[in-house]
């Protein structure tokens, strides 16, 4: 089976229709002679698309990274308290500074999203390893409880509209030119990992192997820990959560291809990019002209695709 | 050699290990024998840096094992602990192949790969290598990591109770490809076994612990007498001879 052309095929449909879908009539062949076309396609549709894209990869690519972490198949980046993390770090500097610079509220929400996935780690170290099911239910919990503390600060200081954009479902509308670069960085992240894909490999095979291997252990921990975080702190703060993603993609390529990641990481991006890029088209089209969030779409398809796998897998966790 | 000097260990405030000092010869089969929580796993894991050393010193083939780094110490010994439910899903090829990854890094090269395909031969494992490691059995998927340990080849290999899940036939082979490692390559290998006999059957040196101290040491036929493994086990053990090697009695 050829996937990775498959999905290639796939992601360059999408993304053209990506491009050429919306209230606007863009076509792509008359662009020359059409400037208000080309306005609409260069300062909306393609910053959409690539917003899309990147978000979808990036996502996709946390969640393999998260799993290998806790060694844990069924737990994501939206269900290990990274993004409340990230918006709880995010509530921080708009309360305390509000007048800060763009790339210090991203580091305060990476930080923040590092230390939360942090604790995460360190609460489920202190679970027994036999009880699978425990570390996705201690990572709802955890997420559970940071999320809450985001809801009752914003709450009292009137800034719950924020919180709905950060942690509710995510949506792309925004998404134009000048307001969705920082999603690069989150591509640079997902790149950085696969360039350590080996390590993260390793470290998914148990802390003995990985020690006997030679590697450092906390080092490969700590570089995860990062591009997760930061991955999940630019989604938040660019476009809102996406529910589902970095759960479902992961494991689907993981049973086709298994977990050497270094063959199967540009797989999880792909797939995390046509995935997304699917539901933000469903998501423009079924309404229209008016639009619903992705996430929305998403939450919908990522809650039947995990059942799917729930059932499909039971024992081996 | 592996020199062990003044090695204590404590586990959640219980002392494991009291004091131990001790040398694994080069070029021999070294096999840490004793009763169940005599701290023998515990002594292996310590040399191996799969835990970290509360007090003592450990050189391997003369590298501290405390300040020399990780990934170098990984070219001089291949450690295996034992085998603990493991999700990922790797093809054996795959994991058996990150035996070699101290080595290159991630840039595997020809060499690479034959040190890879020898091992999966000599562990008869060529029938399953594309099979994901989820979908084996118990004793394949150790003779798996066995043969992943063996990819390494290194000076030093060490193993924690490798003949678990293993049949007798499986487990007759290790033993005999550990001596071919020794014999033939002068490799050294240091192996932690429950059952005595197979030390009896092919160890050259054996360490006998005991509550977390050395019982006795040095050769089978000094070592395995029914005195000695009597007060081991703290039961009645008779010894016998089978081909020119001590045999264990211990079916009362």
């Amino acid at each position: 089976m050829r996937i990775l052309p498959a999905l290639s095929l796939a992601l360059i449909a999408l993304m053209l229709a990506s491009l050429t879908i919306g209230a606007a009539q863009v076509d792509l062949r008359m662009l020359r002679q059409d400037p208000l076309a080309m306005l609409v396609l260069v300062e909306s549709r393609l910053p959409r698309m690539l917003a899309v894209a990147l978000t979808g990869a990036a996502l996709s690519v946390a969640g393999v990274l998260i799993q290998a972490l806790v060694r844990n198949r069924f737990v994501g980046p939206d269900t290990s308290g990274t993004a409340e993390g990230a918006a709880l770090g995010l509530l921080a500097i708009t309360i305390w500074a509000p007048a800060s610079p763009l790339w210090l509220r991203m580091v305060v929400a990476s930080l923040a999203a590092m230390a939360a996935t942090a604790l995460f780690l360190a609460v489920i170290r202190r679970l027994p390893a036999r009880e699978v099911m425990l570390v996705p239910i201690a990572g709802i919990i955890l997420s559970g409880v940071v999320g809450s503390v985001v809801t009752f600060v914003a709450w009292q200081h009137d800034l719950m509209q924020f919180v709905g954009t950060w942690l509710g479902s995510g949506e792309f509308s925004g998404a134009i030119a000048g307001r969705y670069e920082l999603l690069w960085i989150a591509g640079g992240a997902a790149v950085l990992a696969w360039l350590a894909a080996d390590r993260f490999a390793i470290l998914g095979l148990g802390d003995s192997v990985a020690t006997g291997l030679g590697l450092s252990v906390d080092a490969v921990m700590r570089l995860g820990l990062l591009a997760v975080s930061v991955v999940t702190a630019m989604v938040v703060t660019t476009v809102g959560m996406l529910p589902f993603v970095g759960l479902v993609v992961p494991n689907l390529v993981a049973r086709l291809m298994g977990d050497n990641l270094r063959q199967t990481l540009p797989v999880v991006a792909l797939a995390g990019a046509v995935l997304v890029l699917a539901c933000d088209l469903v998501a423009r089209v079924v309404v229209a002209p008016y639009e619903l969030p992705a996430g929305l779409i998403l939450g919908v398809l990522g809650a039947g695709l995990f059942l799917w796998l729930l059932h499909r897998r039971p024992a081996h966790g | 050699m592996i020199e062990i000097r003044a090695v204590s260990h404590r586990i959640a405030g219980t002392p494991i290990l009291h004091d131990i000092t001790t040398r694994l010869p080069e070029g021999r089969l070294t096999a840490l024998i004793g009763p169940n929580g005599a701290g023998k796993s515990t002594l292996l894991r310590l040399i191996g840096r799969l835990e970290p050393l509360q007090a003592g010193r450990i050189r391997v083939a003369g590298h501290d094992i405390a300040t020399t780094p990780t990934d170098r110490l990984a070219q001089v010994m291949a450690v295996l602990g034992q085998q603990t439910l493991i999700a990922s899903r790797l093809r054996l090829a795959e994991l058996v192949a990150f035996g070699r990854w101290p080595h290159h890094k991630g840039r595997p090269t020809a060499a690479d790969r034959a040190h890879v395909a020898e091992a999966i031969r000599t562990f008869a494992l060529d029938p399953l290598a594309d099979r994901f490691m989820d979908e084996l059995s118990g004793g394949q998927a150790q003779r798996a990591h066995i043969a992943m340990a063996f990819a390494q080849d290194t000076e030093w290999l060490l193993l924690d109770e490798p003949l678990n899940n293993l049949d007798m036939s499986h487990a007759r082979a290790l033993m005999a490809r550990l001596r071919a490692l020794v014999d033939r390559q002068g490799r050294s290998v240091a192996v932690v076994l429950h059952e005595v006999n197979y030390a009896a059957a092919w160890a050259d040196h054996i360490i006998a612990l005991k509550d977390g101290s050395i019982l006795a040491e040095g050769a089978p036929d000094a070592v395995l007498t029914e005195e000695l493994l009597s007060r081991l086990y703290d039961a009645p053990i008779a010894m016998g001879r089978h081909q020119g090697r001590p045999l264990v009695l211990h079916h009362a």
